[in-house]
C-alpha cells in the first residue's frame, strides 16, 4: 500500500501513519520540520513500514504542482491520501487579528482544496482520499472561530468531491475527531471526552479499508454532533462551550 | 488532572506542559518534572507548586537494528514488546505492568521476575540523552551522570531517549508452574531451587493464612493466545476492596491450587495479569491506595515485617538477586523484595504503614521510592546512604514532591 500523508508530523497522522506502517506499506511525508519529519520516518521504519520525506510548508502554493510530481514519482501510485495538517489558532489571535484568522483559513481549507483539486485526476480507481475535518465544523461555536468555520467549507468540499470522484471509484473519506490529547491541544483544559491519537489513528486506518465517506471518532461524537446541531440557534447563540 | 496511580497523595502542581519533540527546549517554567504514565504510586512522579512534563507524545522508536532498540522516553514498555516479540526479541526486564514508559523505567531502575538472573532494567540500558536546563547530554554506563540517571527519579533532567539491549526469546509462551506452598519455610525452599533454574520466579502471598503460591517460568518456543482485554473499571468503587479482600484471596488461592500446576500460556497473562482491569485503582476509591514495598536483607527481618503486614488482595515476595544494580539511588539489593496495597484509610494507614518502614529500614532495608508517598525523611537517608553523592548530578530545574518531602 502507498500512502502520501499531507501534514505528517501531526499526531494524529503519525498514529494512522503507525497502523500502515506496521502492514509494511510506504509512506511519502511531507511536514515542514525536516528534522521532525525525520524521527516519524524513523519510527515507521523501525515499526516495519518504507518512508520518504519531504519537508515542505504545504501553505507555500507554489510548491504543490512539484510535490505531487514528487511523490508520484517516488511511489508510482498512491493509494491513500490523509490530509492532516491543521491549524487551531488560539481564541485571542483568530479572533481579533484578521491575519491569524486567514492563516487558519489557508491551512486549513484553501492548502487542502488546492492538493486536492490536484490530486483528484491522478487517483487510480479503488484509492482513497482521506482528510481529517473536526467536529467543530458541524456548528460554529465562539471557541473554535474560523477554525470551525475552516473545518466546515473543507466538509463541504469533500462532500462535492466525493459525488464527483464517485463515479470514477475513487473514494473520499472525511475524518470527524472529537477532542484529541495533541500538540494542539496542549494548552486546553482537559476533560473526560479527549481521546488519545492512538485511537483515532487506528480509526482512520478502519474507515479507510472499510471504505466509510464520514466518520467520527470515536463513534459517540456523531450522537453529540446532531444533538447540538438541533439545538435551535436562538438557544444556542447564548451557549457557551 | 495528571496524578499517581496509588492517587495519594493528591496532584497539585500549577502546570502540565507536553513534549512532542527531541529537539523541544524545556519549558520554561521551574521546577520541573517529566511525567511518563503516571505509574508511580506515590508522589515520585508528582510536583506540587511546580511544572509536570508530560512525555506521552515522545513515543518514537528511534531504529530497531538486531537486539538493539533505541527509542524516546515516553513509547512503553508494551509498545516496544508488540513491536519486538513478532521479531523475537523481549525486554531484559518488566514491571508488574505494560504501560510504564522508558524513562520512567530507566528513571526508577526497575526490577522484575527474573532479577536473580537480569538484575534491574538499568543494566540493559546502553546509551541515553538528558535534556538538562545547561543543555543536551549523552551518557553511558560508566559516566557518573549516567549512574546519577538510573533510579534518579527523573531529577537528573528529561530523558528524550535511550538504547535498550534486548534479549532473544523463542515464542511468545511462556512455560508456567504454579506451586501452592504454606509458610515461609517452604518459599525459601522453592525460592532457592527455583531461582537455580528458572528464569522468573515470584511468589504472592495470602498472610492471614500463610500460605501462597509459587509462580515460575521461563520463555517457550510457539505463540500463545493473548489474554482478551476489555474490562475497564470505569470510576471509583471505594468499598469493593474492604469487601471482597478476604473472598479474593481464598477464591484465588484455591483456583491457583485446583488449576494445573504447570501450563502454558501468553507472556501478557504471566507478566501483567492486572493489566486486564484497566483502571483497577479506582477498586480503592477516592482516597486512593498506599503500596508498601520495601527489600530486607534476613529472612528474620521478612518474618518480623509479616507478623505486622494487613490483609491485602496482592502481597507479592521476591527474592533479589545478588547482581549489583547500575544507580546510585537503586531500589533493588540482596534480600527479600515484599510488596503489598493497602486502601488509605487516614491515620491508622500511616501508622501501619510507619511500622512496617520502621521494621524494614532498622533491619538495614530499604523502601522503593516508586511505591512511597509516606517514607520519614531520616529512613530515606539511611537506606539511601549515597544520596550526597547523587544530589551533585541534579538538574537545579528539577524537582519532585518525592524529593522535597525525603531529602530534607
Amino acid at each position: 500500500m502507498k500512502v502520501l500523508v499531507l501534514g505528517a508530523t501531526s499526531a494524529i497522522a503519525q498514529a494512522a501513519a503507525r497502523v500502515w506502517a506496521a502492514r509494511g506499506a510506504e509512506l511519502f511525508l511531507v511536514g515542514r520540520n525536516s528534522e521532525r519529519l525525520g524521527a516519524v520516518a524513523d519510527d515507521l521504519r523501525a515499526r516495519g513500514g518504507k518512508a520518504l520525506t519531504l519537508a515542505q510548508d504545504l501553505n507555500d502554493e507554489k510548491q504543490h504542482e512539484p510535490l505531487i510530481e514528487n511523490a508520484l514519482q517516488a511511489m508510482g501510485a498512491i493509494d491513500v491520501v490523509l490530509v492532516a495538517q491543521g491549524l487551531l489558532g488560539d481564541p485571542a489571535g483568530r479572533d481579533e487579528d484578521p491575519a491569524a484568522a486567514e492563516l487558519i483559513l489557508r491551512t486549513n481549507l484553501v492548502a487542502p482544496v488546492r492538493l486536492l483539486t490536484l490530486l483528484a485526476p491522478r487517483m487510480q480507481p479503488g484509492a482513497c482520499i482521506a482528510a481529517i475535518s473536526s467536529t467543530s465544523g458541524d456548528r460554529g461555536r465562539a471557541q473554535v472561530g474560523v477554525y470551525g468555520a475552516s473545518k466546515a467549507g473543507l466538509d463541504s468540499f469533500l462532500s462535492a468531491l466525493r459525488q464527483r470522484l464517485s463515479r470514477r471509484g475513487v473514494r473520499v473519506l472525511t475524518v470527524k475527531p472529537g477532542f484529541v490529547h495533541t500538540p494542539m491541544t496542549a494548552q486546553r483544559k482537559k476533560h473526560a471526552l479527549y481521546t488519545s491519537p492512538a485511537v483515532i489513528g487506528r480509526g482512520i486506518v478502519r474507515a479507510v479499508d472499510r471504505g466509510r465517506d464520514v466518520v467520527y471518532l470515536p463513534w459517540y461524537w456523531r450522537v453529540i454532533l446532531l444533538i447540538v446541531r438541533l439545538i435551535p440557534e436562538t438557544v444556542f447563540k447564548r451557549l457557551s462551550f | 488532572m495528571l496524578g499517581s496511580w496509588g492517587r495519594y497523595p493528591p496532584p497539585r502542581h500549577v502546570a502540565e506542559r507536553p513534549i512532542a519533540w527531541r529537539d523541544e527546549p524545556l519549558p520554561e517554567a521551574r521546577p520541573l518534572l517529566a511525567y511518563g504514565q503516571g505509574r508511580s504510586y506515590g508522589d515520585s512522579c508528582l510536583n506540587d507548586g511546580g511544572a509536570l512534563v508530560p512525555t506521552a507524545g515522545l513515543d518514537r522508536f528511534i531504529s530497531f537494528e538486531g537486539s538493539l532498540l533505541r527509542c524516546e522516553s515516553g513509547v512503553t514498555l508494551g509498545e516496544i514488546l508488540s513491536l519486538s516479540v513478532p521479531r523475537g526479541f523481549f525486554l531484559p526486564v518488566v514491571p508488574g505492568t505494560r504501560h510504564v514508559s522508558v524513562g520512567g523505567a530507566i528513571a526508577n531502575d526497575i526490577h522484575g521476575k527474573n532479577h536473580h538472573r537480569a538484575g534491574t532494567f538499568g543494566r540493559h540500558v546502553r546509551r541515553l540523552e538528558l535534556l538538562r536546563s545547561d543543555g543536551r547530554v549523552e551518557c553511558a554506563p560508566g559516566d557518573e551522570l549516567f549512574a546519577a540517571t538510573v533510579g534518579g527519579l527523573g531529577l537528573t533532567g528529561l530523558i528524550t531517549w535511550a538504547e535498550l539491549e534486548l534479549k532473544p526469546i523463542p515464542g511468545s509462551a511462556m512455560r508456567v508452574e504454579a506451586i501452592p506452598f504454606g509458610g515461609l519455610d517452604e518459599f525459601f525452599a522453592l525460592s532457592e531451587e527455583s531461582d537455580a533454574r528458572c528464569e522468573y520466579t515470584v511468589a504472592w502471598l495470602h498472610v492471614v493464612r500463610s500460605r501462597g503460591i509459587f509462580f515460575r517460568g521461563d520463555h517457550a518456543a510457539g505463540a500463545a493466545r493473548p489474554p482478551r482485554r476489555g474490562l475497564i473499571v470505569p470510576f471509583s468503587l471505594p468499598l469493593v476492596i474492604d469487601l471482597t479482600t478476604e473472598a479474593f484471596n481464598k477464591t484465588y488461592f484455591t483456583a491457583q491450587k485446583m488449576g494445573p500446576r504447570s501450563r502454558a500460556e501468553h507472556f501478557e497473562k504471566f507478566f501483567f495479569p492486572l493489566d486486564a482491569l484497566a483502571g483497577w485503582n479506582r477498586l480503592y476509591g477516592k482516597r486512593g491506595l498506599l503500596q508498601f514495598q520495601c527489600v530486607v536483607p534476613t529472612k528474620e527481618a521478612l518474618q518480623a515485617l509479616l507478623q505486622e503486614a494487613p490483609s491485602s488482595p496482592l502481597t507479592v515476595l521476591k527474592k533479589f538477586g545478588e547482581l549489583q544494580s547500575p544507580g546510585i539511588l537503586s531500589f533493588p539489593r540482596p534480600g527479600f523484595t515484599l510488596a503489598l496495597d493497602v486502601p488509605n484509610r487516614g491515620a491508622e494507614t500511616y501508622a501501619l504503614y510507619l511500622r512496617l518502614e520502621n521494621i524494614a529500614v532498622e533491619a538495614g532495608g530499604a523502601i522503593y521510592p516508586a511505591k512511597d508517598a509516606r517514607m520519614a525523611p531520616k529512613s530515606f537517608a539511611r537506606s539511601y546512604p549515597r544520596r550526597g553523592e547523587f544530589e551533585r548530578h541534579i538538574d537545579p530545574a528539577f524537582s519532585s514532591s518525592f524529593w522535597r518531602r525525603v531529602a530534607r
